[in-house]
C-alpha cells in the first residue's frame, strides 16, 4: 500500500474535521433543544403560576367548585400521602437495599430480586393503581383513603428506594467494615454503626427524590385514594385531596376556574417537589464534604 | 485476667449480639424480597380480577374486538380501539424522543466538558421529576392549539399531541440511560481509536457508539415502557375517542387512559370493571416484556465491560 499524496491527505482530514464540526452542531442541537424545552417548562410554570401565590390561596378552602379560594386541602392531602408513603416504603426498601448490598450472594435469587426491581420501576402507575384498589381498597377493605393511596404509592416508590440505598452502600469504603469488624463488631453492629451513618445522606436524598416523584403522580391515587372534594381528613380512613388530582380535575372539568388557580396549583406542584429535590441534594452534598475518605 | 464471672457476662453479651445479627439477617432478607413479592401479587391481582372477564367476554375477543361500547346493552369489550391509539401515541412519542434523546446522549457524553456537563445533566435530571399531569396542563395550553392551527383539526386533542407530550417525558429517561451506556465504554478503546488518527466523531460513531449499542437499545426500550404505560398526559390530550384512529390527527384513546377515566364510573365486581382489569392484564404484560428485554440486554452489556 503507498501513502496517499499530501494533497489528498490533507483534504480528507478537512472533510473529516468538517463532519466532526457538523456531527457535534446537531447533537449539539439535539442536547439544546431538550434544555430549551426543560427550561420552557419551568418558565411557563413559574410565569403563570407565581402570581397567583398568596397566603391566602395556600392556606383556605376552596370556594363554588373550585372557581374561587384557596386548595389548602390538597396541599395538606398531598404532604399526607407522601408521609405515608415514606413511612411504608421507608424501612422496607432500605432493609431491601441493605440486604441487596451487604447480604445477598450473587445467584439465581439475587438475581431474580434485581429482575424484579427493575421491573417494578417499569410497571404503569395505573397498573399500581389497580393493584392498589384491588388489594387495600377492596380485599383489605381499607376503601377509597388515605391509607389505601399511601399504600400504592410505597409499592410504586419502593424500587428507587431500595436502589438509591443499595448504592450508597457500595459507595461506602471497604475499609470502614474491615476495620469495625477488626474490632470484633458483629456485621449488624458495623452496618448499623459504621456503614448506615456514612450511607445515610445517599439514601435520604435518593428517597426524597422518589418520594417527591410519588407526591406528583395522579393515576394511582385517583383509583384509591382521592375525592373531587373532601372535607380535611381526620382518619387514614378518610378519603382526601390531592394537588395533581386537582389540577387534573381543574384543568379538565367543563366549568374551568380562572387561570390563575390552575398555573397557580401546577406552580405549587412543581415548586413543592424541586424545593424537597435541591434541599436533599445540597443537604447530601454538604453530609457529603463533611465526611471524607 | 479476667474474672470468670464478667467472663460469662461478655459471653453473654457476645450471643445476644450473635441472636439479633441473625435475627435482623433474616427480617432484612424478608426486605429483600419484596420486589419479588409485589410483582407477583400486581400479577395475581390483576389476574384474579380480570377472570371474570376471561370467562364471560374472553380473552381473545377483549384484545381483537373491534369495537368499546361498554355501556350498551349488551356491551361491546373490544380492546383494539385502544391498542391502536397507545400504538399511536407511543410511536409518535419515540419517534421524537428516540432520535433526540440519542444525540443528546452522545453529546453529553462525547463533547461536553466540565461544569456545563453537570449543569446539563442536572436539568434533564429536573425534567423528569416533573409531574406527568402538569405536562398535561402545558399540553392543553400550548401544544394542543398550536396542533390544530398548523394541521387545521377542529381540535387540537390527537394522538399526535398526546404523542409529542409523552415523548417529551420519556426523553429523560433515554438520556440518561444512553449516556450511562456511552460512559462505561473502557477508555482504551476511545483511545486506540484516536491514536490511529481518527478524530473525536469518528471515534464516537465508529467505536463507542457500536460498543454501547446494547445500552442505547435498551435506553429505547425503557423510553419505549415509559411511553406505553403514562397515562395522565394521554387522558389529557389524546382526546379519548372510542374509534380505531387511523392517522395521527384524529382523536385517540389509549390503555392507560381508558382505564383510568372509566374505573371510576364503573360497579365495582361487574363486567366492565372485570374488563378493565383485563386491559391492566395486557397493559401489565406489554410492558413486563419491554422490561425485561431492556434489563437483559443491559446485563449482558454489563458483564461484557466488568473484565
Amino acid at each position: 500500500m503507498s501513502a496517499p499524496a499530501p494533497a489528498m491527505r490533507s483534504s480528507r482530514i478537512k472533510r473529516a474535521r468538517a463532519i466532526e464540526a457538523i456531527a457535534k452542531l446537531l447533537t449539539g442541537a439535539c442536547l439544546f433543544l431538550t434544555i430549551a424545552a426543560t427550561v420552557a417548562i419551568i418558565g411557563v410554570i413559574v410565569f403563570r403560576g407565581a402570581p397567583s401565590i398568596s397566603w391566602e390561596f395556600l392556606t383556605s378552602m376552596p370556594k363554588k367548585q373550585m372557581t374561587e379560594g384557596g386548595i389548602w386541602p390538597a396541599i395538606w392531602g398531598t404532604l399526607m400521602l407522601t408521609l405515608g408513603t415514606a413511612l411504608f416504603a421507608g424501612p422496607i426498601g432500605i432493609g431491601a437495599g441493605i440486604y441487596l448490598a451487604e447480604y445477598a450472594k450473587s445467584g439465581p435469587v439475587t438475581r431474580m430480586v434485581r429482575l424484579s426491581i427493575a421491573n417494578m420501576a417499569g410497571v404503569p402507575s395505573i397498573v399500581y393503581g389497580l393493584f392498589g384498589l384491588s388489594l387495600f381498597v377492596m380485599v383489605m377493605k381499607f376503601g377509597t383513603s388515605l391509607l389505601a393511596g399511601s399504600l400504592t404509592l410505597a409499592c410504586l416508590t419502593l424500587p428507587v428506594i431500595i436502589g438509591s440505598t443499595e448504592e450508597s452502600f457500595r459507595q461506602v469504603p471497604r475499609d470502614l467494615r474491615q476495620a469495625s469488624l477488626a474490632l470484633g463488631a458483629t456485621k449488624l453492629r458495623t452496618i448499623l454503626k459504621v456503614v448506615l451513618p456514612a450511607a445515610a445522606p445517599g439514601i435520604v436524598t435518593g428517597s426524597i427524590l422518589g418520594l417527591s416523584r410519588a407526591a406528583g403522580e395522579t393515576a394511582p391515587i385517583m383509583l384509591t385514594a382521592v375525592a373531587f372534594f373532601a372535607p380535611m381528613p381526620n382518619s387514614p380512613f378518610d378519603q382526601v385531596m390531592a394537588l395533581p388530582y386537582h389540577l387534573y380535575i381543574m384543568a379538565t372539568q367543563a366549568v374551568k376556574p380562572a387561570p390563575m388557580i390552575i398555573w397557580g396549583t401546577a406552580f405549587v406542584l412543581v415548586g413543592g417537589v424541586t424545593v424537597a429535590g435541591v434541599l436533599a441534594a445540597a443537604w447530601r452534598s454538604r453530609q457529603r464534604s463533611k465526611l471524607r475518605w | 485476667m479476667t474474672q470468670p464471672s464478667e467472663r460469662t457476662a461478655s459471653k453473654g453479651r457476645l450471643g445476644l449480639s450473635r441472636a439479633a445479627d441473625a435475627v435482623v439477617r433474616r427480617a432484612i432478607a424478608v426486605c429483600g424480597l419484596i420486589a419479588v413479592v409485589v410483582l407477583a401479587a400486581i400479577f395475581g391481582f390483576l389476574l384474579v380480577n380480570a377472570i371474570k372477564a376471561i370467562r364471560e367476554v374472553g380473552l381473545w375477543t377483549m384484545i381483537a374486538g373491534t369495537d368499546w361500547y361498554p355501556t350498551t346493552e349488551p356491551p361491546v369489550f373490544g380492546f383494539l380501539p385502544s391498542e391502536v391509539g397507545s400504538l399511536w401515541v407511543t410511536g409518535v412519542a419515540l419517534l421524537l424522543a428516540v432520535p433526540l434523546g440519542i444525540a443528546a446522549a452522545v453529546y453529553l457524553s462525547e463533547f461536553a466538558k466540565g461544569r456545563f456537563k453537570e449543569i446539563a445533566k442536572s436539568i434533564v435530571e429536573f425534567m423528569a421529576a416533573v409531574p406527568s399531569v402538569v405536562l398535561g396542563l402545558l399540553g392543553l395550553a400550548y401544544v394542543a392549539p398550536v396542533i390544530s392551527r398548523t394541521f387545521n383539526v377542529d381540535s387540537g386533542l390527537t394522538a399526535l399531541t398526546a404523542g409529542l407530550v409523552v415523548g417529551v417525558m420519556s426523553l429523560p429517561t433515554i438520556i440518561s440511560i444512553a449516556e450511562d451506556a456511552l460512559y462505561s465504554v473502557p477508555k482504551e478503546l476511545r483511545q486506540g481509536a484516536l491514536a490511529l488518527g481518527n478524530t473525536d466523531w469518528q471515534t464516537t460513531y465508529k467505536v463507542v457508539v457500536p460498543a454501547a449499542s446494547s445500552g442505547i437499545f435498551a435506553a429505547s426500550m425503557l423510553g419505549l415502557g415509559r411511553a406505553i404505560g403514562e397515562t395522565m398526559v394521554v387522558l389529557m390530550l389524546a382526546g379519548n375517542s372510542g374509534l380505531i384512529p387511523t392517522s395521527s390527527l384524529q382523536a385517540a384513546r389509549t390503555m392507560t387512559g381508558t382505564i383510568a377515566q372509566e374505573m371510576g364510573e364503573v360497579v365495582r365486581g361487574g363486567t366492565h370493571y372485570s374488563v378493565l382489569f383485563a386491559m391492566g392484564l395486557v397493559l401489565f404484560a406489554i410492558t413486563f416484556a419491554v422490561n425485561l428485554a431492556a434489563d437483559v440486554v443491559l446485563e449482558r452489556q454489563r458483564k461484557k465491560w466488568r473484565r
